[in-house]
């Protein structure tokens, strides 16, 4: 019998649906905290199904791990389905705030520059600040960290990812109403 | 029409009675056919156990020493009996007291229901005196729970909390009320739960699954088929002799699965795992195709992963789908209750015999029973053995008992030794390996099964750990038989330390008390066997006594359970004890 794989780290994206109970988060994060594995980043919001929430968490681990935890987490009460995907699999975006002091922004030329160059807008400018807004994935929101630093970044914050996936639609409509038909047909 | 309307509302109005949120509890209960509960109340749970008092008819309340006691009877009850047991414990230390019982449930898939009091729900949130976070601390280790903080909850928690303790593969659930909750008034009325849109406890079986696995079964010349708890859950063991004795084909059995088919059967190899028989753990490594039926391919069923069954095809037969290719990658498996998919797939095997491959288990079987066995029930020496009182039990009772146990040697002892008949009568802490399980356990069982004789066996470390139950066991003079097997040390930790600790018996000698002194200061009759001569008549006094009864035996001190697959070695890597390396 084959053995099952414990190497190749990779990077899997979970959609999860499930209903809006307390707790949930906890539910599922306990299968993350049980394997010590971390989660690299996660996003919470309604799907398009009213009262249907759906998470998207980021996580790094091999094959046979992803596989696991995607079955403990779908054997939650409440989870509706979940899934992993890999990174070819989906479009992601994140988006990041950038607080820079206005001050040093005068000072130079640079900032057209830097602002056509990577697609990013002001969301506001006041005497003392300015933010910049950039969607995009962490490595070109974080190059344009990287890129602002010298002018002083007085706050950054990224968002989490969300996901869309590029293979499936977000079948879980059709997916609930196989369920509701399974279960007329059983009672 | 406005008559109708009146009526409707009039029929509505016979189903709801205006009650508190305590006797909706208990009218929920009652509903969910619920006749025993093991608890012990204080502040948070108060308002339940006043009521308590007016249903008394229909819910018998038992009063246990200690939380940790009323969780392991729920569960011995549970185990038994095929019903959901149900527990009470007050906020605090009384919940927290129920979480090692939880976690043994979780483990061994036993479906219970624990009700915990919480403080009001105007001071959650405010370390309020015996406020703790049971939701969270339990969340780990239950399969569903909830807080409830209004009356109104109350029936549809109830409903659902049994409804997914028992369905799919059982588990423990825990429903945390707060006090406030419990004295509300409202409209009660009750609806059973059977659908929850988000769990499938009841998988349909797919036709192509089940062909898949037919053709592996047809094809092969040595299967072999291991049999866990899952068929006991399932109520599935006649849906498995048939499907045994179609192909003919030899099994065995883990820890938890005992008893689904009986120990005489031609076909039963014996137990698998650490300190199961050789045969099967030998051949594991030796057969073409493994069949796991309602079981979860455990560390201790296992041995080292990356050596387990390289050659064989396996299939899987199991309910739980994160079970399947958790620990062990499958050719083939099913998904579905072994009830349902094991007369499908009986339906498509050809009937078969494996005499010659059931021959070389037996040729095993008989090299372990001159190396091992014979040396452990019929020993030379003068002490007396743990494996001889299984013996002499053995030729009194026939298998017809429930034998319940601690955790240690003694638990490895009764699994090996025991003489198993019938399907629910063995209750023991598979996963979690709790010691201080057996005596509440067994307490539990005889109240899931009044008529029985129940039998527990606990070593001297385990039995101290809930011995405060013998309470509960006199005060509710229940028949159960007690033996404690006394080798003065935390037996199974030392054998660990001879072995691969250079015999440095760090922490496991321990003293005792007079274990029958104790029992009899609780009005228990009990008696101590120290002697061979004596042993067989004691143990006869001991079955033929009406009501509880304390049997102490001094064991042979530096007994070692063998055959030993040590941790991390292969299946087939058994040791029989007389090996020159362990000498
Ligand atoms: C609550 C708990 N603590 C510790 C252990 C570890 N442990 C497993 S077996 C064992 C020794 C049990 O000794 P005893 O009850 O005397 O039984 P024996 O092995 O001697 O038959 C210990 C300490 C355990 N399983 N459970
Ligand atoms: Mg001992």
């Amino acid at each position: 019998m084959t053995n099952i794989e414990f190497t190749n780290y990779q990077e899997y994206t979970l959609t999860i649906f499930s209903e809006n109970s307390i707790g949930l988060l906890n539910r599922i994060t306990i299968n993350f905290t049980k394997r010590k594995l971390n989660i690299e980043s996660l996003t919470v919001s309604e799907s398009a199904i009213k009262g249907v929430f759906k998470f998207t968490i980021v996580v790094i681990c091999n094959q046979h791990t992803v596989e696991n935890l995607i079955k403990q987490i779908e054997k939650q009460i409440d989870v509706l389905r979940a899934f992993y995907l890999t990174q070819d699999e989906i479009l992601h975006q994140e988006i990041a705030l950038y607080k820079i002091e206005t001050a040093s922004l005068l000072d130079t030329n640079e900032i057209e520059g830097i602002i056509r160059q990577y697609n990013a807008r002001i969301l506001e400018m006041t005497r003392e600040y300015t933010v910049i807004e950039k969607t995009g994935h962490k490595a070109e929101t974080q190059e344009l960290f990287e890129k602002l630093q010298p002018y002083g970044v007085m706050q950054f914050v990224r968002s989490g990812r969300v996901a869309i996936t590029r293979l499936k639609k977000e079948l879980l409509s059709n997916y609930l109403k196989k369920l509701e038909r399974e279960h007329n047909q059983a009672v | 029409m406005e008559t109708l309307i009146k009526e409707a509302e009039s029929i509505q109005k016979q189903q709801t009675q205006r009650v508190s949120g305590s006797d909706a509890l208990l009218l929920s209960l009652i509903e969910e056919k619920v006749s025993t509960i093991f608890g012990y109340p204080g502040g948070a749970i108060m308002p339940i156990y006043d009521k308590l008092m007016d249903y008394k008819k229909q819910l018998k309340h038992i009063l246990t020493r200690h939380e940790q006691g009323a969780v392991h009877a729920a569960q011995g009850f549970a185990r038994v009996s095929g019903k959901t047991g149900v527990c009470f414990a007050t906020s605090g230390p009384g919940a927290t007291n129920l979480i090692t019982g939880i976690a043994d449930a979780f483990m061994d898939s036993t479906p219970i229901v624990c009700i915990t009091g919480q403080v009001g729900s105007h001071l959650i949130g405010s370390d309020a005196f015996q406020e703790t976070d049971v939701v969270g601390i339990s969340m780990p280790v239950t399969k569903w729970n909830y807080q409830v903080t209004r009356a109104d909850e109350i029936p549809e928690a109830i409903a659902k909390a049994f409804y997914i303790a028992k369905s799919g593969r059982p588990g423990p659930v825990l429903i945390d009320i707060t006090k406030d909750a419990m004295l509300q008034d409202f409209d009660f009325a009750y609806k059973p739960c059977d659908y929850i849109r988000s769990y499938i406890p009841r998988p349909l079986i797919k036709e192509e699954q089940l062909n898949r696995a037919a053709q592996l079964i047809n094809e092969a010349k040595k299967p072999f088929a291991l049999i866990g708890q899952g068929v006991i859950l399932g109520g599935a063991e006649k849906e498995l002799l048939a499907f045994l004795e179609k192909t003919g084909m030899p099994f065995a059995c883990t820890l938890l699965g005992l008893g689904a088919i009986p120990n005489n059967h031609p076909q039963h190899m014996g137990m698998l795992g650490m300190h199961g028989h050789a045969a099967p753990n030998i051949k594991t490594n030796d057969c073409d195709l493994l069949i796991g039926i309602g079981m979860r391919f455990d560390d201790r069923v296992t041995g080292k992963v990356s050596k387990y069954a390289r050659q064989a095809k396996i299939i899987h037969f199991e309910l739980d789908k994160a079970e399947i290719n958790k620990i062990i990658k499958v050719d083939a498996y099913v998904n579905g209750n072994v009830k349902e998919s094991l007369p499908a797939v009986t339906a498509k095997v050809i009937k078969n015999k494996h005499q010659s491959w059931i021959d070389e288990f037996k040729l095993i079987r008989r090299d372990e029973e001159k190396r091992v066995i014979q040396k452990e029930i019929n020993p030379e020496g003068n002490k007396i053995s743990m494996g001889e009182v299984l013996r002499i039990i053995n030729t009194i009772v026939h298998g017809d008992a429930i034998f319940v146990t601690d955790v240690g040697q003694h638990q490895m002892i009764a699994s090996r030794y025991f003489d198993f008949k019938n399907t629910r009568s063995w209750v023991t802490s598979g996963g979690l390996g709790t010691m201080g399980f057996g005596l509440p356990a067994a307490m539990g069982a005889q109240f899931g099964a009044p008529d029985k004789t129940v039998i527990m066996v606990a070593g001297d470390g385990g039995f101290q750990m809930t011995l405060q139950e013998l309470g509960t066991i006199a005060y509710n003079r229940l028949p159960v038989k007690m033996i404690v097997l006394n080798n003065n040390y935390l037996g199974m930790v030392r054998q660990w330390q001879e072995l691969f600790f250079d015999e440095r018996y760090s922490a496991t000698p321990i003293s005792s008390p007079d274990f029958p002194k104790l029992a009899s200061s609780y009005g228990i009759a009990g008696e101590m066997v120290k002697e061979r001569t004596g042993l067989q008549a004691a143990i006869q006094r001991m079955l033929d006594f009406d009501g509880p009864y304390l049997l102490e035996v001094k064991v042979v001190n530096k007994g070692n359970v063998f055959p030993m697959i040590p941790q991390g070695a292969a299946v087939n890597e058994v040791l029989f004890g007389d090996e020159q390396a362990i000498k």
